[in-house]
């Protein structure tokens, strides 16, 4: 027991490095997909806080009200369940058959709606620091309202929106270990079962620890390229 | 004309009877008649005799929910001002640590944490010699230890981040001031770096304490008997899918506007001019 004891970290089956890597692929996968499915909602949300006329304002307020107040845990729980059982209610209604909902499908929504709550403050935040003059020059052009959100408004939100957008980022990538609660099997889940099989929990929470770290790390490298990128075109000292 | 409304919210002294008025238009009096109706028709048809049985536990529950928040944000935010303080002024072989726990647990997920100093650290703990015999061992045995020493460490991590950046907004003018005063360097920083910093951190702080309270329910998962341990609890003695987790969901709502308003009414307090 005192010596640490690499070989159950292969990644042929007595180790268990290659189901820890499947766990750790399906947490991206899920955080991708949360975090676009999490964009496009923030992009429709901060467009109806800022454009949208007062019944859609107040209906987006309470959305990411609600989302940003109540725990993840809880709100994956009700999601999950109620999104599923909902579902289904309604292939039933329709007179269809039940359909079985995959897991990665369920992460995916769960996460995206509480990212969409989230990303829709960064959104809306960052569109409001645009100067008013270019969307104005745009739609005095006679841009349509849908080509000004797609040549100016979001290009010129970019850099102001890629801060928070990418916190967004690191949030989603850990939020998906919550999804262990209700036994999807991601890189915290399969984790714990290596642990309990094996008996050697610290090993495998700190190779765990490690991966996400990692993700963590390399994001931020990228984030950085990206946020350069996006700056490109502003002068450097804004006090 | 905006800032004329702008006074009239905050001034809520002023006149209640006008402030309602603009604030109750026809959508939003429609609005709060369905979001009523909904909850009428959850009391309604929904199954809540549960709660005359487990109304003790929920109190119960709560209050371990509160006093896991409190402790932790106490606890993590005394870390977290050393661990600010030395990535600001401290030398390499402080500040380097200090930024490397920052990094280590900001990149990793909490749950990850939990279950590591729980099942990690306590499957370790009962090999070390002696430690059976010691003063120690009764909490050791515990679970709430474990749940409140990860969200600390959390939360001072996040908060050392915060910290940092507020220590070293604060304009270099009024340390010089301080100084110039002939204040010893501990008072310098009880009587104007500390303050100052905190100022410019409190709302800030207000975010962060609403996420460490949606932080709290993890630790159900290493059978801590807090809210959401108690609703889970009600939820596999009942079957009952929405009800209790939709009771639940209001609780932490209400918990939420209630840390708001608390961190309000001190931001309120200090006057912020120029900041």
């Amino acid at each position: 027991m005192g010596s640490i004891d690499w070989g159950l970290l292969a990644l042929s089956p007595p180790g268990w490095g290659g189901v820890l890597l499947a766990g750790f692929l399906r947490s991206i996968e899920i955080a991708l997909g949360g975090y676009c499915l999490g964009l496009v909602l923030g992009i429709g949300g901060a467009m109806g806080k800022l454009y949208g006329n007062e019944l859609i304002r107040d209906l987006m307020e309470t959305y990411t009200t609600v989302v940003r107040a109540v725990p993840e845990l809880v709100l994956i729980l009700l999601l999950y369940y109620s999104g599923t059982d909902l579902l289904n209610r309604l292939m039933a209604w329709m007179g269809r058959e039940a359909v079985d909902i995959s897991g990665l499908a369920a992460g995916i929504f769960v996460i995206g709606i509480v990212q969409g709550a989230y990303s829709t403050e960064v959104i809306r935040a960052a569109i409001k620091a645009i100067a008013p003059g270019q969307i104005e020059a745009a739609r005095a052009f006679g841009m349509s309202p849908f080509k000004v959100m797609r040549r100016v408004t979001l290009p010129a939100m970019l850099p102001h929106a890629i801060p928070g957008l990418a916190n967004l980022w690191l949030i989603a990538t850990k939020d998906t270990a919550l999804l262990a609660v209700v036994g999807f099997s991601e890189l915290t889940l399969v984790t714990r079962q290596a642990a309990g099989a094996t008996k050697h929990y610290l090993l495998f929470f700190l190779a765990a620890g490690v991966l996400y770290l990692g993700l963590t790390l390399v994001s931020n490298l990228l984030i950085g390229r990206i946020e350069k990128r996006a700056r490109r075109g502003i002068a450097e000292a804004r006090a | 004309m905006t800032q004329a409304a702008s006074n009239m919210v905050q001034d809520s002294a002023g006149a209640p009877d006008a402030q309602l008025h603009v604030w109750l238009k026809p959508h939003r009096i429609v609005l709060i008649a369905i979001g009523l109706g909904i909850l009428a028709a959850a009391g309604w048809f929904g199954e809540w005799d549960w709660l005359a049985q487990y109304r003790a536990q929920l109190w119960q529950g709560l209050w371990v929910t509160l006093a896991l928040l409190a402790s932790s944000v106490l606890i993590g935010f005394l870390f977290a001002v050393p661990i600010g303080l030395a990535q600001v002024v401290g030398p390499w072989w402080l500040s380097g640590p200090a930024q490397a726990f920052c990094t280590v647990i900001r990149g990793t997920p909490l749950l990850l944490q939990l279950w590591l100093l729980y099942y990690g650290l306590g499957s370790l703990f009962p090999m070390i010699p002696g430690i059976r015999g010691s003063f120690l061992w009764p909490y050791l045995r515990e679970a709430w230890p474990y749940g409140v020493a990860s969200l600390a460490i959390s939360f001072a991590a996040y908060e050392g981040e915060v910290m940092r950046g507020a220590f070293a907004g604060v304009p270099a003018g009024e340390l010089q001031a301080g100084r110039a005063f002939g204040m010893s360097p501990l008072k310098l920083f009880w009587r104007i770096w500390l303050p100052r910093a905190l100022h410019r951190a409190l709302p800030v702080l207000n975010g962060e304490t609403v996420l460490q309270l949606k932080s709290t329910p993890l630790v159900a998962t290493i059978t801590v008997v807090d809210l959401y341990g108690v609703i889970s609890r009600v939820r596999s003695g009942t079957l009952l899918t929405y009800e209790p987790l939709l009771l639940l969901a209001l609780i932490y709502l209400l918990l939420t506007a209630i840390l708001v308003l608390i961190f309000r009414f001190f931001e309120n307090r200090i006057p912020t001019r120029g900041v």
